[in-house]
């Protein structure tokens, strides 16, 4: 990242409002994932005789069905699903951009080989898959992560393998070539640096729909299981209270949903900042 | 052109091969064991195995593939675990409810992005850009099946409107009634395709009205909707048929969450219904068909760009 690249965020962010909204929602959600054990209340304490109260001064979002602090509760629900989607996102980019870049710099049949397993696992319903797997292995936060960033990291490699092909052929890689540096780490030092825009673009877009993809499975039941929950487990539960406690399916959903777009409209200002030629939007 | 098209079709069969030995692999190393959903207290052990014999699960797995795959190609998916119909029975019935689902929301969100994203072009910047804007940003990144409960909640919960569940109301049968069950559904599964094809649409607007020929056509003087019905229209168009094959899978992914929610009698709820009953001849035919869906979708799509735009070849 140099500054160039910095200041064109910069001017791209002082362009598109909706991009100080994101970074502030952003780090607020964080900041309370990580503060979660400020809550007021504990996320499991069962208080029967309190069940489904709407929000108040006592209980800010109300309680669910087993009198729950619902607060306390969305704390910690957004702090595993946070994670979630940055674990994943962490796997799903790792491991497109070691594939696209070694498919795009060696090229032949290698690239021809790994190409068409990428064309494969695309034609393949993903989330079809990521729902037969999370029924069949055991269920929890650490085998979402890995169900998530094992299917998701597709679109990633080729938008790197892509960038590589050109990235390969601009002069310091052969000049580094020519002075006899090993492939890998030409790939590590020269290819990487100049491809980061785009990972980072993506990288960004992989947050927001592996959250979606985590709230998704939970939502179906599979996914994140009790006593963890997360957003979209909670939206689970909901659904059964909907006439009763509609507060219950609001605050959850209205994170996802603010989460989410935060990281998409980030994204793009990433994406319009790192490529000047699509400046004038 | 037909040339292309078979061999794109005979491209594919390798490509479906090779999904069934990767779906196959993945449900038969995975720790779940069907036999278990059987297993009632008082069975003997004699008894499960029994069952697990005659299921063919005693077999080795490579052989369970190869007698799947043998029985596939006469045309025969197997038997659904759990309820022992034929898989292919169970697909082909619900089929037509997903794929009208699917066809109904791809039509309405063509329809709508059009004109939106082409009015957001015109207001380039100004207020009505950054409101569909803001509104397309909510489309992608909104949870299909929170907004699938939000429409619940007011349509049907609170307004009495619309029927939240299902496709027909038992003991009526008239196309108004599956429309009525289907508006929610609709909804929601266009709403997020919706809003990726009007962005593509304004900036390929935006693009096409800096060409050369607009400008020529204005010297000419011609009206401004002129040109963009005539001309500019027609360029716009051509992404969005990519798109339109690159939806398919999303769509799938759409499908599989609104119709659980909505308990629409599709592929995708019977998808979900099946994975928690590890009933895995009705995963595999889903899956497979799914996936030939998804190719399909694509190849349509190539063709039919090649058709709009000569210029392109398959």
């Amino acid at each position: 990242m140099n500054k160039t690249r910095w200041k064109n965020i910069y001017s791209e962010l002082k362009s598109n409002k909706l991009g100080y909204v994101s970074i502030a929602f952003l780090v607020i959600f964080i900041f309370a994932g990580i503060f979660a054990f400020l809550a007021p209340y504990d996320p499991n304490q069962i208080v029967v005789q309190d069940r489904l109260q709407a929000p108040s001064g006592v209980h800010f979002f109300g309680t669910d069905d087993y009198g729950r602090d619902y607060f306390s509760r969305a704390l910690y629900g957004g702090r595993v699903s946070l994670m979630v989607g940055f674990l994943a996102m962490i796997i799903a980019t790792g491991l497109g951009t070691t594939i696209g870049t070694i498919s795009g710099y060696f090229g032949g049949l290698l690239d021809n080989m790994l190409m068409r397993a990428v064309d494969i696992l695309m034609s393949i319903p993903a989330f079809l898959i990521m729902l037969i797997l999370s029924v069949y292995l055991k269920p929890g936060v650490g085998t979402v992560i890995l169900i998530i960033g094992l299917l998701t990291w597709m679109n990633t490699s080729r938008l790197v393998r892509a960038e590589t092909l050109s990235a390969k052929e601009r002069e310091f890689v052969l000049y580094a070539k020519v002075s006899g540096q090993s492939s890998f780490k030409i790939i590590i030092k020269h290819i990487i640096p100049s491809i980061l825009p785009t990972v980072i673009v993506s990288a960004t877009i992989n947050i927001a729909s592996a959250i979606l993809m985590e709230s998704s499975l939970s939502f179906l039941g599979l996914g994140v299981q009790q006593p963890n929950s997360t957003w979209g487990s909670m939206l689970n539960n909901a659904q059964g209270y909907l006439s009763d406690a509609p507060h219950l399916a609001i605050f959850p959903g209205i994170f996802i949903l603010l989460t989410v777009l935060s990281f998409n409209v980030l994204g793009d200002i990433f994406r319009v900042a790192f490529e000047p030629k699509l400046n004038q939007r | 052109m037909y040339q292309v098209i078979g061999r794109r079709l005979l491209q594919s069969i390798p490509m479906l091969l090779f999904i069934s030995i990767v779906c196959f692999a993945l449900i038969k190393f995975a720790p779940g064991d069907p036999v278990q959903s059987f297993v009632t207290p008082n069975m003997k052990p004699e008894d499960v195995e029994r069952m697990r014999h005659s299921l063919g699960l005693d077999q080795p797995n490579y052989v369970q593939y190869f007698l799947w795959l043998k029985h596939l190609l006469t045309g025969d998916f197997g038997y659904s675990l759990v309820n022992n119909r034929p898989v292919l029975e169970q697909i082909v019935t619900r089929l037509p409810a997903t794929v009208g689902l699917m066809g109904a929301s791809l039509v309405i969100a063509v329809i709508l992005a059009i004109p939106l994203g082409m009015i957001a072009a015109l207001n380039r910047n100004r207020f009505v850009d950054k409101l569909l804007n803001l509104i397309s940003y909510v489309g992608i990144s909104i949870p299909t099946f929170w907004l699938s409960i939000l429409l619940i909640y007011v349509f049907a919960v609170q307004l009495h409107l619309l029927p939240s569940m299902g496709m027909r109301t038992i003991g009526q049968d008239s196309f108004l009634d599956i429309v009525k069950h289907a508006v929610l559904p609709c909804i929601v599964l266009s709403f997020s395709f919706l809003s990726v094809y009007i962005r593509y649409v304004r900036s390929n607007t935006i693009g096409q009205l800096k060409e050369d020929y607009v400008q020529i056509q204005y010297a000419f003087g011609s009206s401004k909707l002129r040109i963009l019905f005539r001309h500019v229209m027609k360029n716009v168009l051509l992404p969005i048929i990519t798109l339109l094959g690159m939806s398919f899978g999303d769509l799938i992914t759409g499908a599989i969450i609104t119709e659980t929610v909505f308990s629409w009698p599709g592929l995708g709820s019977l998808g979900v219904t099946a994975a928690f009953g590890f009933d895995y001849p009705i995963i595999m035919g889903i899956t497979m068909f799914s996936s030939l869906m998804l190719i399909v979708g694509n190849l349509l799509a190539d063709i039919l760009y090649s058709v709009v735009d000569p210029r392109i070849k398959v």
